[in-house]
């Protein structure tokens, strides 16, 4: 496998990891603002800054609406992290591994950005957002469900699930940093909507009913940032995650530096005492710290496998 | 997608000129009777429905070729027409046979120039023919590549004159494309008219990569089962990237860049993999000689590999097409084919040259300044269909300014009658119309040769014109060679 190659194949993954996340995000989000009393809304920007893009939408941007902050996650081509830009890089990614990947999954991307693009303004806008984004979702998860039925489990499927994994748990800790943000800035009279809160957490994840399966118990903050973290059994929770990354590095050739900072990751995302995190008011900073891990991991995947590529 | 408003056969007449499908108005010929008569009995909403269906198709499976329009790179669809082409097995078999004496031929002489030049002795073909053709190039003299061969893979451009007769319009030796669009035209045919190949016998052509598979490995210089075989394109900013892909795919071969490949002290190529360096074997490159290898042709070029020229000479590496080779596609050496055919094989050309003048000699030259009206003009060294002057549709201006092109370097000019290039009816915005159309088979010499049933049909979709070229507005069809009935 060429290393242009193989750096595609694990972009290609992300962005798609990525675009479907954000589209989940914003989705779970809109759900529960509708549901927030007047005077309690909440802060879209919060939704800009998790991505850590602020600086980007600073630029553009003088207010933090709600419409100016959907339009800069969906549509805006100058965030590399929108959906839109998500998925042009996917494709082109796919484009150009295309001898690479199943023919359907061109098809599909190909499919996929071409209604994306058709269909920007209907997302952005408050009533056609949900139909659109859960679009996007399904088709995203189509094209995962493709290349893992279709296509051999071989070293390019090995960085497909590398890139997704990793997307994965890094979008899981922004995920519940949101949740953490409010634990952080928790008002009394905010209590009443802590639990609608947590539950939109679980549903950015798609974890509503698996945590409601595991856990038992009403929702409350400790417990979700437990779940999504630490459930190995769960697919999305950043534990789950990370042992994936393992498992696809322990089969790539000369693996050595990003196997050990993968099981390291790993380690720190399983021991975490999560209570005492809490307790402390740690948890923000855990959570910062784990991204830096995770993005370390990635450093050390760039420079082991892609040494003179860029990918698009 | 184009609406075609109605479709009737009963009036359609491509008077004055040669319809691949119809002998004259209302008499369809004998190989095209199933397809006629078949389409005839679709009412007009039905040919549409089906038309509508390739398009999609086509945006569906992503085939598409690449323009460039004010610095940025566009996927257009690619362009198609779903009435195929037809053309009886009898006239093709003597296509092949022509076909294949023509690339033999251009092989032995490339080979010939850069080594002993026998044909120049021999009073042939004067030196000045190649020595200052643009694509000669020094740096492959006194070498002979595996099997003698240089021109693995040939696409000649065939058109159809007036009275039916073929001839050979050029040859394409350097990185000749369209390939894939053939494959992908006949993939759509069997999607829209499933039921004309139950019917009929049309010739298939999938076996194309195959046979290009087998060609390549046979240049390989390490006999094994399978050798590493790469296809070397430019980018996906290459308008042909999509075929590189295509052909990658198929064969399955490695599609690399130029920056995938180095070449180690060992003068061997390698490929950087996930797994540390890899070797390879045979290179079918889609870049031009020019960008091949910095140390050798262009110092500026970011798409080669340093050291190929070095490796390919070593006999460490097969390359496809072999650089020089592209010298034979000088439109002055063109007009010289008829001759290398019966110098080396001895034989007579089965399909004939378009009559050519050439500039640099002086009664041809003062024939053509004298009927610049009914002539085309072409430079020698270009393709893609650029820079050339069709007579009869030119204007005074056009036709003073490349007169005095011809007399500053009447080496670089050639002239050939304006021919009345043959049409077939096609689904136009007005209705079903008669377009003009060539044909480019593809050709591919190693140890044995093999052309490919058919080829690729390009059609010029504007009323009257006579350019086929995708990027200025050509289309496509499906070409089939049918079995008559007895």
């Amino acid at each position: 496998m060429l290393s242009r190659v193989a750096e595609r194949l694990y972009w290609m993954a992300r962005y798609l990891e990525r675009a479907e996340n954000t589209s989940r995000m914003i989705m779970a989000f809109n759900s529960l603002a509708l549901d927030m009393p007047r005077n309690q809304s909440l802060s879209w920007r919060s939704l800009v800054s998790v991505t850590g893009m602020e600086g980007i939408f600073n630029e553009h941007y003088q207010r933090d609406d709600e419409r100016n902050c959907v339009k800069f996650l969906i549509a805006d081509a100058y965030n590399p992290s929108a959906v839109a830009s998500c998925l042009r890089a996917a494709r082109e990614n796919i484009r150009t591994t295309r001898d690479q990947v199943p023919t359907e999954a061109w098809e599909v991307i190909n499919e996929l950005y071409r209604y994306t693009f058709e269909n920007l303004d209907t997302a952005i806008s408050k009533r056609g957002r949900h139909a659109v984004l859960s679009e996007i979702v399904g088709r995203c998860q189509m094209l995962t469900g493709l290349l893992t039925g279709c296509m051999s489990h071989d070293a390019g499927y090995d960085f497909i699930r590398l890139g997704r994994n990793l997307e994965r748990a890094d979008m899981a800790t922004r995920q519940i940093e949101i949740g953490a943000l409010q634990l952080q800035v928790r008002e009394d009279d905010n209590e009443p909507y802590e639990g609608l809160l947590w539950t939109s957490v679980l549903r950015y994840q798609s974890a509503f009913q698996m945590y409601r399966q595991n856990v038992r118990r009403r929702v409350n903050g400790p417990q979700v940032v437990s779940f999504l973290l630490q459930n190995e059994p769960f697919p999305r929770s950043v534990l789950h995650c990370l042992n994936e990354v393992v498992t696809a590095l322990e089969r790539l050739p000369r693996n050595s530096v990003p196997l050990r900072t993968a099981l390291q990751t790993a380690r720190h995302a399983g021991e975490a005492d999560v209570h005492q995190l809490i307790v402390d008011d740690d948890l923000i900073d855990y959570l910062d710290r784990l991204q830096l891990e995770i993005g370390e991991l990635h450093r050390d995947i760039v420079r082991c496998w892609f040494p003179i590529h860029e990918a698009a | 997608m184009k609406k075609a408003r109605t479709i009737d056969w009963k009036s359609y007449d491509p008077a004055p000129f040669y319809d691949e499908l119809i002998a004259a108005k209302n008499k369809p010929r004998p190989c095209a009777r199933t397809l006629t008569s078949y389409l005839a009995a679709l009412d007009s909403d039905e040919i549409q429905t089906r038309q509508q269906a390739a398009e999609l198709a086509i945006l569906e499976m992503g085939i598409s070729f690449t323009i460039y329009s004010e610095g940025e790179n566009i996927d257009r669809a690619w362009p198609f027409d779903i009435i195929p082409r037809v053309i009886p097995r009898s006239e093709w078999q003597q296509v092949e046979k022509g076909l294949t004496q023509r690339l033999t031929a251009l092989n032995l002489f490339i080979n010939d120039i850069y080594n002993d030049q026998h044909i120049v002795r021999d009073k042939i073909i004067p030196k000045y023919v190649f020595a200052n053709s643009k694509n000669f190039r020094e740096q492959c003299q006194g070498f002979t590549p595996p099997l003698g061969v240089w021109a693995h893979i040939c696409g000649s451009d065939l058109v159809r004159d007036k009275d039916g007769t073929l001839y050979v319009l050029e040859d394409n030796l350097r990185v000749p494309s369209g390939v894939s669009y053939m494959l992908e035209n006949r993939h759509l045919t069997k999607r829209v008219f499933p039921e004309l190949f139950e019917n009929s016998t049309i010739l298939p052509v999938d076996d194309y990569t195959n046979q290009l598979f087998d060609m390549l490995a046979s240049i390989s210089p390490r006999p094994m089962d399978y050798p590493k075989i790469a296809v070397l394109t430019p980018g996906i900013f290459n308008s042909a990237y999509f075929e590189h892909s295509f052909l990658a795919q198929r064969m399955g071969a490695q599609l690399v860049e130029g920056a995938d490949l180095f070449v180690d002290d060992d003068d061997c190529v390698y490929m950087r993999t996930i797994h540390g360096p890899e070797r390879v074997d045979v290179i079918y490159r889609r870049i031009d000689d020019e960008f091949l290898d910095p140390e050798a042709f262009r110092p500026d070029s970011m798409l080669g590999v340093p050291g190929l020229m070095r490796a390919w000479r070593k006999g460490n590496v097969g390359l496809a097409n072999a650089p020089g080779a592209g010298v034979a596609d000088d439109k002055v050496i063109y007009a010289y084919v008829p001759d290398m055919i019966r110098y080396y094989l001895k034989e007579e050309p089965i399909i004939p040259n378009v009559p050519t003048w050439l500039c640099v000699n002086k009664p041809d030259r003062e024939y053509v300044l004298k009927h610049l009206d009914e002539l085309v003009v072409k430079p020698a060294n270009e393709s893609g269909g650029y820079g050339m002057l069709v007579g009869p549709h030119s204007t005074k201006k056009q036709r003073s300014e490349f007169a005095s092109l011809i007399k500053k370097n009447p080496r670089n000019y050639i002239a050939q009658p304006t021919l009345g290039l043959s049409v077939a009816p096609t689904l136009c915005e007005e209705g079903l119309e008669p377009r003009h159309l060539d044909l480019r088979p593809f050709v591919l010499q190693g140890v044995r040769t093999y052309v490919t049933a058919g080829g690729l049909t390009r059609v010029a979709m504007r009323k009257g014109s006579l350019v086929v070229n995708s990027s200025q507005g050509g289309g496509s069809k499906d070409t089939w060679i049918v079995e008559e009935d007895a």
